[in-house]
């Protein structure tokens, strides 16, 4: 007789097991370890919650301290790869395969230990595609998440920063998982559901809010007058000419440069009403002077930024926010609509290659993607039609009948032609394909396919890559903005010179964009405290920007 | 310390009345940029005192397109840099043309 609910026994027995060391559903911190080494088998498939923002830390600790000869062979499927333990497991022995999205501050780390050998690599995802495959191919045994509270009954309130965990729980506790979650207390009544305790098989009451990191705070101190020029490049050139009013902006400088002259330079040209009035966006700070002014109507976050707490919950209009106030974030639904819902995507990298290949992995980093493969991606799927949309689609394919001819989203890769120290931004040949042998991957890390790429803006100007027609024009069009890197010293002055006129390049003086504007006064906020001033002191920067 | 100087023919003479104008700050990744209008219509020269060693071929290049993207005839250019990027040398110069084809006031 076949048995069809093995995996509820499973979870089932792991609960027993996981009881002995838990009242009720509460866990001791202190217990944390023996709990593991009980609920956990080898080979089990994990999801140690590590989001592009929130850290289960105190669960990352504790498996890190699990004894190798007990717990090990772990497959780990997480977003993030951020904090050490995430890859001591490795190093230890606990765990041996990974798939995953993003390693930012373990980039570096990661690519050793995958040269090394200790790692054995599944996939580096995009978060949506990492997230669909926890429902298919790639689904928990285990989740140790985070929240920041939660009742006797294993209710769990996440606050602003719920990013993976509903998707991450989804997956795991309807399909025979089992699902522990890491909280600072343990309360009466959480101040909203965010995660029903029915799903929720064990909680530890840490002490301590999870590991949280400002990603998304640029200082605009730092923003030079080259990015200023830049930025005014893609307002004047991409944002107006298109009527771009749903986008997703990357986390660069070249990006916050945008957000912070669109009250500036943006209404100069009477743009207020026109672009960026609807976002697939992170709370970014310097989005503020830009919300005060009247621009935005509408942002929906993949997860929170620390220090925009009180002033997204003074905001609900522009927010997504629930009963308790706070911002409710979600990473797979802003996922979703930064896929489907938004006609741009603008965005930085490391290095583009003369097809518009581009890459953020080097020979000695793998940071991953995040997001950005997905939101920097023309949706085969789209059928609703929009401006942007279809004027792009009628640039890319000008004699196919307009009803039968599908748009294009815009996926725009912005940079200076020199990157930090110095750095060429274009390449001959990206390092992704040079790490894809020493690694023997069937795959080249590529963050954006030339194919998907529509336009590359730098300080040198725009080139439409919509408007060329063959292999050459693209490549030249790519050298014809490379500045005086290499690439850019190798064009062909006439063939530029042609793409020039047919609008495939497009220069600071064919926009009619004054040098002299290319001014740091130009900038809404020139500092933090700027942007701390022009949200009526509700921006609490985290301290490590707090330079006055 | 380095020292270049490029002089190149202008195809016109540069627009506005000023006599001079001047640009930027000396200081790391910055430049600062003299224009002077004390050369004959058609002529242009460019003189470059660098705090980066070896660039020569790259000041060339950008030294160039300008003269062919701006035609500053008349005009002498005194760079003072602190080792700026070719992205902002090449934003400083096109400022320079900027404030110096403005009429006087």
């Amino acid at each position: 007789m076949k048995e069809w609910a093995r995996q509820k026994a499973a979870r089932k027995a792991r609960i027993e097991a996981g009881s002995r060391h838990a009242r009720g559903k509460a866990v001791a911190v202190t217990d944390l370890q023996d709990f593991l080494e009980a609920v956990l088998q080898p080979g089990d498939r994990v999801c140690l919650e590590g989001d592009n923002q929130k850290q289960a830390d105190i669960l990352a600790a504790a498996l890190a301290d699990v004894d190798p000869a007990k717990i090990h062979d772990l497959h780990m499927v997480q977003s993030g790869v951020v904090l050490p333990e995430h890859l001591d497991i490795f190093e230890k022995g606990i765990a041996r395969r990974l798939d995953y999205s993003y390693s930012g501050p373990q980039a570096a780390r990661i690519a050793r230990m995958l040269f090394g050998g200790q790692i054995e690599l599944g996939a580096v995802h995009t978060y949506l595609e990492l997230f669909a495959r926890y429902f298919v191919d790639l689904t928990p045994n285990i989740a140790l998440i985070a929240a920041v509270s939660a009742d006797a009954d294993g209710n769990l309130y996440t606050g602003p920063n719920t990013e993976d965990t509903p998707t991450i729980v989804e997956a795991t506790s309807f399909k025979g998982g089992l699902v522990v979650a890491q909280v600072k207390e343990i309360v009466d009544k959480v101040p909203r559901v965010d995660i029903p305790g029915d799903q929720v098989h064990f909680v530890v009451a840490a002490g301590k809010p999870f590991y949280v990191e400002p990603l998304f705070t640029r200082d605009p101190a730092a923003i030079t007058e080259t990015q200023i020029l830049t930025a005014m490049l893609a307002i004047k050139g991409l944002y107006a000419p298109y009527g771009i009013r749903r986008l997703n902006h990357g986390i660069g400088f070249n990006t916050a440069a945008i957000e912070l002259l669109l009250p500036t330079y943006g209404e100069k040209l009477g743009l207020r009403g026109k672009v960026c009035t609807h976002w697939a966006l992170n709370p970014h700070p310097t989005l503020i002077p830009a919300i005060e002014a009247g621009w935005v109507e509408q942002v929906h976050c993949f997860g929170s930024e620390v220090g925009m707490e009180d002033y997204i919950r003074a905001r609900s209009d522009i927010f997504f926010t629930g009963p308790d106030g706070s911002l409710r974030s979600n990473r797979a639904f802003c996922q979703t609509a930064g896929l489907y819902s938004c006609d741009m995507f603008i965005g930085s990298t490391l290095q583009i290659d003369l097809q518009g290949h581009s890459s953020t992995v080097t020979a000695s980093r793998i940071a991953g993607f995040g997001g950005a493969p997905n939101m920097g991606s023309d949706p085969r799927g789209r059928r609703h039609p929009s401006e942007p949309w279809l004027k792009a689609g009628a640039e890319a394919n000008p004699d196919t009948p307009a009803h039968m001819r599908r748009g294009r989203k815009l996926v725009v890769q912005i940079g200076e032609t020199f990157g930090d120290k110095n750095v060429p931004l274009f390449v001959e040949r990206l390092e992704a394909l040079t790490l894809a042998e020493k690694l023997k991957l069937d795959l080249a890390p590529i963050m954006v396919y030339g194919d998907d790429v529509t336009h590359i803006v730098t300080e040198e100007g725009i080139a439409n890559l919509l408007l060329c027609r063959d292999r050459d024009e693209r490549e030249q069009a790519i050298r014809g903005v490379a500045g005086y890197t290499d690439i850019g010293r190798g064009r062909d002055a006439k063939m530029v010179q042609q793409l020039r006129e047919r609008g495939a390049i497009r220069r600071p003086e064919d926009l009619g964009i004054d040098p002299l504007d290319a001014d740091r006064r130009l900038l809404a906020a020139r500092s933090i405290k700027d942007l701390m001033l022009a949200s009526g002191a509700l921006y609490a920067p985290p301290p490590q920007f707090r330079n006055w | 310390m380095e020292t270049l100087s490029y002089r190149h023919r202008a195809q016109q003479r540069m627009a506005g009345s000023k006599s001079m104008a001047i640009i930027g700050v000396v200081a790391s990744g910055n430049l600062e940029v003299l224009a002077e209008r004390v050369l004959p219509d058609t002529e242009c020269q460019v003189d470059i005192s660098t705090a980066a060693e070896g660039f020569g071929a790259v000041w060339e290049a950008v030294v160039a397109d300008f003269v062919e993207r701006s035609s500053p005839g008349g005009l002498k250019f005194s760079i003072n840099d602190g080792g700026a990027r070719p992205d902002t040398v090449a934003l400083r110069l096109a400022q320079a043309v900027r404030l110096i084809e403005e009429n006087d006031r």
